[in-house]
């Protein structure tokens, strides 16, 4: 087993599978912050579940956490490996021949996710553990639409958000199907998945920008 | 056609190696692009100069020994060929092109452009084979049912000459695609069942001990093969080493 696990297809099941996860949780994720879009009251009951319930917030936004974590890391070990396999760089090197931009750069789509979470955790996260534990303030279940509207009021981070989502499209792009491929779905059956996975990195991504844009012009 | 060839000069395993300019003239656009170099070491070796070392044997895309990088590419420009097969209409005339050797740690450069492909052949030898006893009573591969697909399939995963494209051109120097072509070639048919599992660890184990990349599925591989290896043999060898791992 400790081969296994020191193998490099190990390493690309465990990028795939923590993607697949992060893929569902960004679903999980736009489906809520839509109900924002239809309803004040909708997202409020949402976000307020969210906030308060004993397994999401003790049990799986722990494991989002290490999700998330594990994902960025094994990312930059696998970059890291692979600069050493590579050797002497090419003279010149035409890998637009044979290949998209966004396969051939996920560690800088990636980067710019990273920077993009570490806003979102500054927006969102931090006031809200301040909120629940340090100011330890009596939880008010209404409080969640005004607060996310607040937050797009300001155009540069609404500008920020647009371009962070377009870095996240770029790596879903390459990184749905991908995974797909790591885990060995890739046959004549499975050819309807690529397509899916090439709509979702639109669609998520374009969601979350109308999500934006559309609280920015409405508050 | 006259040319200007940008070429990667090195004289052993241990020199720093540089690119070097050369002038070729008159060259026909029939030629093939291993003419074109012969003609080059021909006007080295006239003026008392050490001809550039490549390699080369069957000429006619078989053998996958010739291994260039040119302009950028694999094999050069052209799709589903190997260097021999390159043609020089393919360029234009006053072009300069840049000529290299494969580059990866696993693929150290011996001399010039000839690189030290033997990392291919261990992992061939920890698995790439069936066991198969010779007494005088071996049953005729003929004799047993396979599925026009599997077949076919096989085949297709059996066309892989070796070359290195694949590692050459992959950003990561991973060699998943020349890795699942043999382990697929034998895992189609009922005669590679019986050594699966450890074909494939073993395969796989020798493989990264030999120092390539891992795979990010950039698909520049099947497009740079000149034998058009699919990706679906990674994906099949990705389930197969699953499969193995778990049975163990």
């Amino acid at each position: 087993m400790s081969g296994f696990l020191s193998s490099s297809l190990a390493r690309k099941y465990a990028m795939a599978l923590s993607a697949f996860f992060l893929i569902f949780f960004l679903l999980m994720h736009v489906t809520i912050n839509l109900l924002s879009v239809c309803s004040e009251n909708a997202f409020n009951v949402a976000s307020h579940f969210m906030g308060t319930n004993p397994l999401i917030q003790f049990a799986m936004q722990p494991i989002l956490i290490i999700g998330v974590v594990f994902h960025f890391v094994m990312g930059f070990v696998l970059e890291l490996k692979n600069k050493k396999a590579q050797g002497v760089k090419y003279f010149k090197d035409n890998g637009a021949a044979n290949s998209t931009w966004m396969s051939r750069n996920m560690i800088y789509s990636g980067l710019a996710i990273l920077a993009f979470i570490v806003l979102h955790f500054i927006d969102f996260w931090i006031p809200e553990l301040k909120y629940k534990y340090v100011d330890v303030l009596p939880e008010d279940p209404n409080r969640y639409f005004h607060e996310l509207q607040h937050k797009f009021e300001n155009p540069l981070r609404v500008g920020a958000y647009i371009i962070a989502f377009v870095f996240l499209a770029l790596h879903l792009l390459h990184g749905f199907q991908s995974a797909f491929q790591s885990m060995g779905l890739n046959n004549k059956y499975t050819k309807g998945f690529e397509k899916g996975a090439k709509a979702y990195a639109i669609v998520i991504p374009l969601l979350f920008i109308f999500i934006a844009l559309f609280h920015h012009f409405n508050h | 056609m006259n040319l200007t060839l940008k070429i990667w000069r090195q004289k052993g395993p241990n020199d720093k190696g540089q690119m070097v300019d050369y002038k070729v003239t008159d060259i026909s656009e029939h030629m093939s692009f291993l003419e074109m170099m012969d003609v080059l070491n021909e006007q080295l070796v006239a003026k008392d100069e050490e001809p550039v070392a490549f390699d080369h044997d069957c000429r006619e895309g078989i053998c996958g020994m010739c291994s260039m990088y040119i302009n950028g590419e694999a094999h050069g420009p052209d799709r589903g060929i190997t260097t021999c097969q390159l043609h020089m209409r393919m360029f234009k005339d006053g072009e300069t092109i840049t000529i290299e050797p494969f580059r990866a740690n696993a693929f150290p450069v011996i001399k010039d452009l000839v690189v030290d492909r033997m990392a291919f052949e261990r992992i061939q030898q920890a698995g790439g084979f069936i066991s198969v006893n010779t007494s005088g009573n071996t049953q005729d591969a003929n004799a047993i049912p396979i599925s026009k697909h599997a077949a076919d399939d096989a085949m297709d995963a059996a066309t892989c000459i070796g070359c290195g494209a694949c590692v050459a051109t992959c950003k990561n120097s991973s060699a998943m695609l020349f890795v699942s072509a043999k382990v697929s070639q034998y895992a189609l048919l009922p005669q590679g069942q019986v050594e699966a599992t450890d074909r494939v660890l073993n395969m796989v184990k020798q493989m990264d001990e030999e120092g390539f990349g891992n795979c990010t599925n950039t698909g520049a591989c099947e497009v740079e093969c000149p034998k058009g290896i699919s990706l679906e043999n990674i994906a099949r060898m990705n389930r197969e080493y699953l499969a193995a791992s778990l049975k163990g």
